[in-house]
């Protein structure tokens, strides 16, 4: 699982302790070999899975879509959202701003923080230099999880077991009339990102040479580099 | 000619680099038009207009004050709509990755994230971005039509060395707000005064083999000498020795700064993914074997509490 929607995962669950009688359901939009990852997060806790099954690579507009659609035919109307802040293979962070833009719901990404998990719910959103923003809400709205926000559980075993029994909903893209036309972003000629030529190396190892090494690699990031 | 809007935001008292590094990569055949929230100080408003900018939009009004997802992203989207702008850019900053997805969203159009490079060629746009934490790089177009959106990481292409200047008109734009329902309550600001790592053009950076949170102040000794900001590698983070804020790498911020110098990081591949697009780095490790070394411009072998404080030294002779 991605490592940030392990941290939606999880706190979604504190947010279903802390308001007993909630639901938890997990939406995944991928491919139909990867249900591991929903029944992980059965297993940890959650209470029903959605698959939306898609073969190809799908950009973040039709994921969206994808997944405000799986939402409304399941007529699940969630209370609140979590995502992850973002995937770690195309790392757009864009889908949860998106999603809620579609559901008509606020949204707040980089979560570092529930400062108050409920009455109303206070999350603190990391900006730049350190500095977070802190933002209070009680209506339903999309929370995008990053790393820091809670210490994600592991399934037990009993978890591993009862998660084979719950419900796993799939559905397939035309099933949710989402096709190629939604598309907005094509990606193509995928390419490794150039080899370095092989770096200078500098044995410091040695005591009565480490001066006159340290003196030859400032003064290169200053005459041959020219950054200093 | 395409109508191009960028989204410029200021740090204090200067603007944030990236806006200028998208404006210099726009050729002046293209209406280069700049977006702010609020005020723009008169010399920041003429550093635009030297690096190419047409107009400088001001979107005013007491409820911008604070940020706001939706409320920002509807005066901005009704702006876009009404002047009809083909493309919108932002860098990849905390402001720009929040707000021009909802944007999009709103106005239904595409949006790529954080190219490493750009280039519009007969007002067709072609963008390379990484994919798999750097592991991959791809080109990216939009497919339909405008407005198309665009984020741009920062310190990826620096700036172009001869923009061409445009006339920097400063338009004020009152706007009203409908729909705010969730706003900033409060920020509460990070200690630290130095740039933040996303924007930094020098980041020295600490891994475990720093072996305390005391130890990250030879570090900050070199970074005041190079107006350095201090990243940290997960390890030390998880370790307690730096803030999550600080972290580089997979799941922290990703970087580009014009000088990198990694300082007892072994180089896992989730920190390379954060760095891996800085312009020259510099690796210190006394593992001659650290996987760091492999993308180090320059690589010294040697214990950093010694290496460190010598670097120092020898940079404060170097810059007097």
């Amino acid at each position: 699982m991605n490592p940030y929607d392990e941290f939606a995962v999880e706190q979604s669950l504190l947010h279903k302790t802390a308001h007993p009688g909630s639901t938890v359901t997990v939406i995944r939009v991928g491919q139909s070999r990867n249900t591991e990852i929903l029944r992980t997060a059965l297993a940890m806790g959650a209470d029903s899975g959605i698959l939306v099954e898609t073969s190809d690579l799908i950009d973040s507009y039709m994921t969206a879509l994808a997944i405000k659609a799986a939402i409304k035919k399941s007529e699940k109307n969630p209370d609140i959202i979590f995502t992850g802040k973002q995937a770690i293979d195309s790392d757009c962070l864009q889908v949860p701003q998106l999603l809620a833009q579609m559901l008509n719901l606020p949204s707040v990404t980089m979560v570092v923080d529930v400062v108050k998990i409920k009455d109303p719910l206070v999350v603190k959103r990391e900006i730049e230099g350190g500095s977070c923003e802190i933002y209070s809400y009680d209506d339903p709205v999309v929370i995008a999880c990053n790393k820091g926000l809670n210490t994600p559980r592991y399934a037990s075993l009993p978890g591993i077991m009862k998660a084979k029994r719950k419900s796993l909903q799939v559905y397939s893209l035309e099933e949710l009339k989402i096709d190629e036309s939604h598309r907005k972003v094509r990606s193509f000629d995928f390419q490794l990102p150039p080899e370095k030529p092989p770096g200078k190396l500098f044995d410091c190892t040695d005591e009565s040479t480490m001066a006159t090494h340290v003196k030859t690699v400032a003064s290169l990031l200053r005459h041959e580099a020219k950054i200093i | 000619m395409a109508k191009i809007l960028i989204l410029a935001e200021t740090n204090g008292r200067r603007l944030k680099t990236v806006c200028l590094e998208i404006l210099s990569h726009i050729d002046e055949s293209h209406q280069r038009d700049i977006l702010i929230f609020g005020d723009l100080s008169q010399s920041l408003s003429e550093e635009l207009a030297r690096y190419g900018a047409n107009q400088i939009i001001c979107l005013k009004s007491d409820a911008l004050k604070y940020y706001s997802p939706e409320g920002h992203a509807e005066v901005m989207s009704n702006y876009i709509k009404e002047y009809n702008y083909d493309y919108i850019f932002s860098g990849s900053t905390a402001l720009g990755k929040d707000l021009l997805p909802r944007v999009s969203g709103l106005l239904q159009a595409g949006m790529i994230s954080e190219v490493t490079e750009f280039h519009l060629k007969d007002e067709v746009f072609t963008g390379v971005r990484p994919l798999f934490s750097g592991k991959c790089l791809t080109k990216v177009q939009f497919e339909g039509s405008p407005p198309y959106f665009v984020t741009v990481r920062s310190n990826a292409m620096g700036l172009s060395k001869n923009p061409v200047p445009g006339p920097g008109t400063v338009v004020d734009v009152p706007v009203k707000i409908n729909n705010l329902r969730l706003v900033v309550q409060e920020i509460v600001r990070g200690t630290s005064q130095k740039l933040d790592l996303t924007e930094a053009h020098i980041i020295i950076s600490g891994g475990r083999a720093l072996k305390s949170a005391q130890n990250f102040k030879i570090l900050e000794d070199l970074a005041d000498v190079l107006n350095a900001s201090v990243g940290a590698s997960r390890a030390a983070v998880d370790a307690g020795f730096a803030p999550h804020a600080m972290q580089v790498g997979q799941t922290g911020k990703t970087v580009a700064p014009s000088l990198y110098i990694a300082c007892g990081i072994s180089g896992a591949i989730q920190h390379l993914a954060g760095m891996r697009t800085s312009h020259v780095i510099v690796a210190i490790n006394t593992d001659p074997e650290a996987p760091i070394f492999s993308k180090a411009d320059y690589g010294i072998i040697g214990d950093l509490f010694k290496i460190v404080p010598l670097l120092t030294e020898e940079f404060k002779t170097l810059l007097n």
